[in-house]
């Protein structure tokens, strides 16, 4: 390390030392930068959904209009977005366990913030199907080709976080996952909440604003 | 709140500890958002509110979402770089839903 470029020792949660001229965490530095590339993806995503809004020549569509009754389930959406919620509690807790080197307290949670969240891409596997029964496809109108994407990219990211969550759930089992690399745990858990307020976003946008 | 420490000290391992709120902390921002969208979907329903519902929704949804990033995220109490490249991000988002909206719904 040159004179001119000082660095800062510094020392995580979990023992392990990095020199970094900030004195934060490159991984977590870079994963901030990962979600703020993520913002700009999805804002483009709703970007095309808000511009095809309402354009639609053909059914079906999202609320009740002149084209037919609306296709949305309200009651259901509600209470996916509910479970969602809760799994980033669930994650919360599971990170508060890891770094209180509590792997009980960690592994439940973990677990239920996975169980949670594949119940949600169930509701959405559930709503697509029925959706597609239907008649909406993603080249039968703007709201489908819009809608499909849009959640579809969503739904691609919460599939991923169950998988990432699982797989933190079985390394705590075999050593790789300890409260000295509890940071893998925090860095997982900012995708978590990120998935979560991306769905904040959506359900506002797509289910409750007609 | 007090069950949180100096977000800008990473000197220990107890320091990085502080820089996340308690479980307490975490409950009760789970009940807020239960709150909050139960709120919205109530909204939603509401005919006399149909007038507002747009503005109520929107507001109601950033209320959730800050909570999430503040809390949940520890952005409320992490280091402000980190809060710098996630709001870049976000501001860029949102200007390009803007401008799109502008310039395909006739606005510009």
């Amino acid at each position: 390390m040159s004179a001119t470029h000082s660095a800062t020792a510094h020392v995580d949660a979990h023992g392990a030392e990095h020199a970094t001229a900030t004195g934060l965490d490159h991984r977590k530095m870079l994963w901030w930068a990962f979600l703020g590339s993520d913002c700009m993806f999805f804002g483009s995503l709703i970007a095309t959904y808000l511009v095809y809004k309402g354009r639609d020549t053909v059914g079906p569509t999202p609320h009740t209009t002149a084209l037919g009754e609306g296709i949305l389930n309200i009651p259901l959406t509600s209470v996916s977005a509910f479970v969602l919620l809760m799994s980033s509690l669930a994650m919360v807790l599971a990170l508060s366990g890891i770094t209180a080197g509590n792997m009980r307290k960690f592994r439940f949670w973990i677990l239920m913030t996975a169980i949670l969240g594949s119940i949600f891409v169930g509701f959405q596997v559930y709503e697509f199907t029925e959706f597609y029964q239907k008649g909406l496809s993603l080249g039968g109108n703007l709201f489908g080709a819009t809608f499909f994407t849009l959640t579809g990219f969503h739904g691609a990211h919460v599939t991923v976080g169950v998988v990432w969550l699982l797989s933190l759930f079985f390394w705590s089992f075999t050593g790789r996952l300890t409260q000295a690399n509890a940071i893998n745990v925090e860095i997982c858990g900012l995708y978590w909440h990120f998935v979560d307020i991306v769905w904040i976003v959506l359900f506002a946008i797509i289910y409750l604003i007609p | 709140m007090s069950d949180h420490g100096n977000a800008t000290s990473h000197a220990s391992p107890q320091a990085a500890h502080q820089t996340h709120a308690s479980d307490a902390t975490y409950w009760k921002i789970a009940v807020i958002l239960t709150v909050v969208t139960a709120v919205e979907v109530w909204t939603y329903y509401a005919t006399f509110l149909r007038p507002i519902l747009a503005p109520t929704i929107l507001v109601l949804g950033a209320v959730k979402f800050a909570l999430v990033v503040a809390y949940y995220m520890h952005l409320k109490f992490d280091s402000r770089i980190f809060s710098g490249f996630f709001l870049f991000g976000l501001m860029v988002a949102t200007a390009t839903i803007l401008a799109f909206i502008a310039l395909f719904k006739g606005l510009w």
